[in-house]
């Protein structure tokens, strides 16, 4: 199992736009990923729901993870799209 | 057939009739389907996929933030989490409608329990649930069309701020709602969008949909079917009246030559377009809540610095004035947490109250209105909503006098203000009268209680006499800024009661311009001395329009 571990640099968090956009390219793929707070219950990374659910501020760390073909790739860029400010 | 109301914004409407739906019912606890769980599955799938590009075709029509906001509306309809708990609910034998319900509840309280950003998001997700149920159940759909193949007539029971917010001229030809007042949300919009309004119009939303009406905004009525040339000598009748409005240019005055500075209420520097469109002489009042609404951290002061500037640069010849934050338990703020619930918010810590209890909001709001006003020549005023006491109003006046802001005057909202202006104006350097709040406290009446709005008319001869009351004979200046300026009799009247400047919504400036120019002061104060004489607000209505003959003329 793959994972990444990202410091929310958004204003708003994993909130509005941000989860949006992170919500959307985690629904392109075709294997499981999950967003967990450190320590928390993961959740799919595919709901948005469950995503903004998760209440993830600006500065908290979240815990990203993928298996199967194209995991690192797709972690790279859910990563990258976390940590954007 | 004719249905009879208050006319709120004058203008004719003629459409088709659009009801609003004001709720999609619960579906029953414990529904069960007949037929295959498969097929109900799949009504359901349907369902939320219908709405899902339902909203996101209206979010690329809309463009801009409307587009982004729609699109992730549209994502939690096709959320897979929120279908997987509906599989589940209807293999268990409940109806696809309940399914759905419960299956956002589940998220619903996850979002409610976080509170903050994601508990107001909430309500999107009942707005999408609603939706989705209303598909279901071959119910019309909720909420408010944004776009039309022509104007429609919008009837409803009551209209909330959020179902008209995207709404404009081009989309609605005119407002009917069965309840409401001259103070209601419906017609201060409709005032300030230019639509014809009517209100408290009994029986309204039984109109069948689809159905054409002419909907006269000054006469208060609402007829069904109308002919042709019915329609076309409504029209007639208010191009005449804009034009004989139209040919009143200039500066507010009596045809005496008694100058009234006729100025614009404006919620934010987007407002200053229009208000100069309709020959706005300056801001009557600048509300500042949009600078703290809806916000978790406080506007820096550079913030407000430049949104206090763009307005009086706006008016270099003008007076603009501006009107310390007014929040409290009736408009609440994130960052500023409230000790308990207020039972009774219109009556509670807001206003200048709220100031006394964390004045170093006031303190950045009125150095930042310093900062903004150096070096402009507009004429920049500050005053303070919700002050009872001439102890509350030193205590503002100091605080702007210690800023060098020569002007601070106070808000005369609260019947002990009114009663003891003398008091005060002697700690101020001018008044302004909110007559909406002012009725709401001298009736005991809240204004957002529409059974109640009758108590709200601003003709109500103790309001006048209160008004009468606050002008006084103290010397100090004493505006009007409530929706009571925007209706041209009453304008009058207020000229004749002493009223020193009138402040309103923009498009209605045109006509109060033109019923005052339509007029001498003699007039005004002789309609002014009928009205307060009468005992019923009908009655004072009728005497004041008696005693000003040049109305007729104008059509108003």
């Amino acid at each position: 199992m793959a994972e990444r571990k990202v410091t929310v640099e958004a204003e708003v968090g994993l909130h509005a736009r941000p989860a949006a956009t992170f919500v959307q390219a985690a629904a392109k793929a075709s294997i499981d990923v999950t967003v967990a707070k450190p320590g928390g219950e993961p959740v799919n990374a595919k709901s948005i729901l469950m995503v903004m659910g998760l209440d993830v501020r600006q500065g908290e760390t979240v815990v990203i993870r993928a298996e199967g073909e194209g995991a690192e790739e797709l972690l790279d860029e859910l990563a990258a799209i976390a940590s954007a400010p | 057939m004719t249905v009879a109301g208050v006319g709120v914004s004058p203008g004719i409407g003629h459409g088709p009739v659009y009801v609003l739906i004001a709720s999609v019912p619960e579906p029953p606890e414990g529904a069960t389907y007949t037929g295959d769980a498969d097929q109900e599955k799949a009504r359901a799938h349907a369902a939320l996929e219908k709405v899902a590009s339902d909203l996101e075709a209206r979010g690329i029509r809309a463009g801009g933030e409307a587009k982004d906001v729609l699109a992730a509306q549209a994502m939690m309809a096709r959320d897979p989490g929120l279908a997987v708990g509906v599989d589940a609910l209807i293999d268990q034998g409940t109806a696809a409608a309940r399914a759905v319900y419960e299956s956002f509840g589940t998220y619903r309280d996850l979002l409610t329990s976080a509170g903050g950003y994601l508990g107001e998001r909430a309500a999107d997700l009942d707005d999408i649930r609603d939706r989705t149920i209303a598909v279901l159940t071959g119910r019309p759909m909720p909420g408010v069309p944004d776009v039309a193949a022509e104007p429609y007539v919008l009837v409803a029971r009551d209209l909330a701020p959020a179902d008209t917010a995207l709404l404009s001229k081009e989309v609605v030809a005119a407002f009917v709602t069965e309840e409401g007042g001259p103070t209601s949300h419906t017609a201060i919009l409709a005032r300030a969008m230019g639509v014809p309004a009517v209100v408290a119009a009994r029986g309204a939303t039984t109109l069948t949909p689809g159905v054409r009406v002419l909907v006269d905004g000054a006469a208060g009525t609402v007829t069904v079917d109308p002919g042709e040339r019915e329609v076309a000598e409504a029209r007639r009748r208010a191009a005449a009246r804009d034009r004989a409005i139209g040919a009143a240019t200039g500066p507010g005055g009596t045809s005496d030559g008694h100058a009234v500075p006729l100025l614009a209420n404006i919620g934010g520097p987007g407002e200053v377009k229009g208000a100069l469109e309709h020959g706005a002489e300056g801001v009557g009042l600048y509300r500042t809540e949009f600078l703290f609404l809806d916000r978790r951290q406080p506007p820096t002061g550079a913030e407000q610095e430049t949104a206090y500037r763009a307005v009086l640069e706006a008016f270099p010849r003008g007076k603009v004035v501006v009107r310390t934050l007014d929040a409290g338990a009736d408009k609440p703020l994130a960052f500023l947490p409230h000790q308990g619930e207020e039972p009774n918010p219109a009556l509670g810590e807001r206003g200048l109250r709220l100031f006394r209890a964390h004045p170093e909001v006031m303190a950045e709001q009125l150095d930042a209105l310093a900062r903004a006003a150096v070096g402009l020549p507009a004429e920049l005023q500050v005053m303070a909503p919700m002050v009872a006491t001439v102890e509350e109003a030193t205590w503002f006046t100091e605080a702007c006098r210690a800023r060098g802001l020569h002007s601070a005057g106070v808000m005369i909202e609260i019947p002990a203000a009114a009663l003891r202006a003398r008091d005060l104006a002697a700690a101020v350097d001018f008044f302004s009268i909110g007559t909406n709040d002012l009725a709401q406290y001298t009736f005991a009446a809240d204004r957002q209680v529409g059974a109640l709005s009758a108590l709200q008319d601003a003709w109500q001869p103790a309001l006048l006499d209160l008004i009468a009351a606050a002008v006084g004979e103290h010397g100090t200046p004493c505006g009007v800024c409530g929706e009571a300026a925007a209706d041209p009799v009453l304008a009058c009247v207020l000229v004749g009661l002493g009223v020193a400047t009138l402040s309103m919504s923009a498009p209605a400036l045109p006509a109060v311009r033109a019923g005052l120019a339509g007029h001498t002061l003699a007039q005004c104060r002789a309609a002014a001395a009928d009205a307060r004489a009468q005992s019923t607000a009908a009655g004072a209505r009728a005497a004041a329009r008696a005693a000003l003959p040049g109305l007729d003329a104008l059509g108003l």
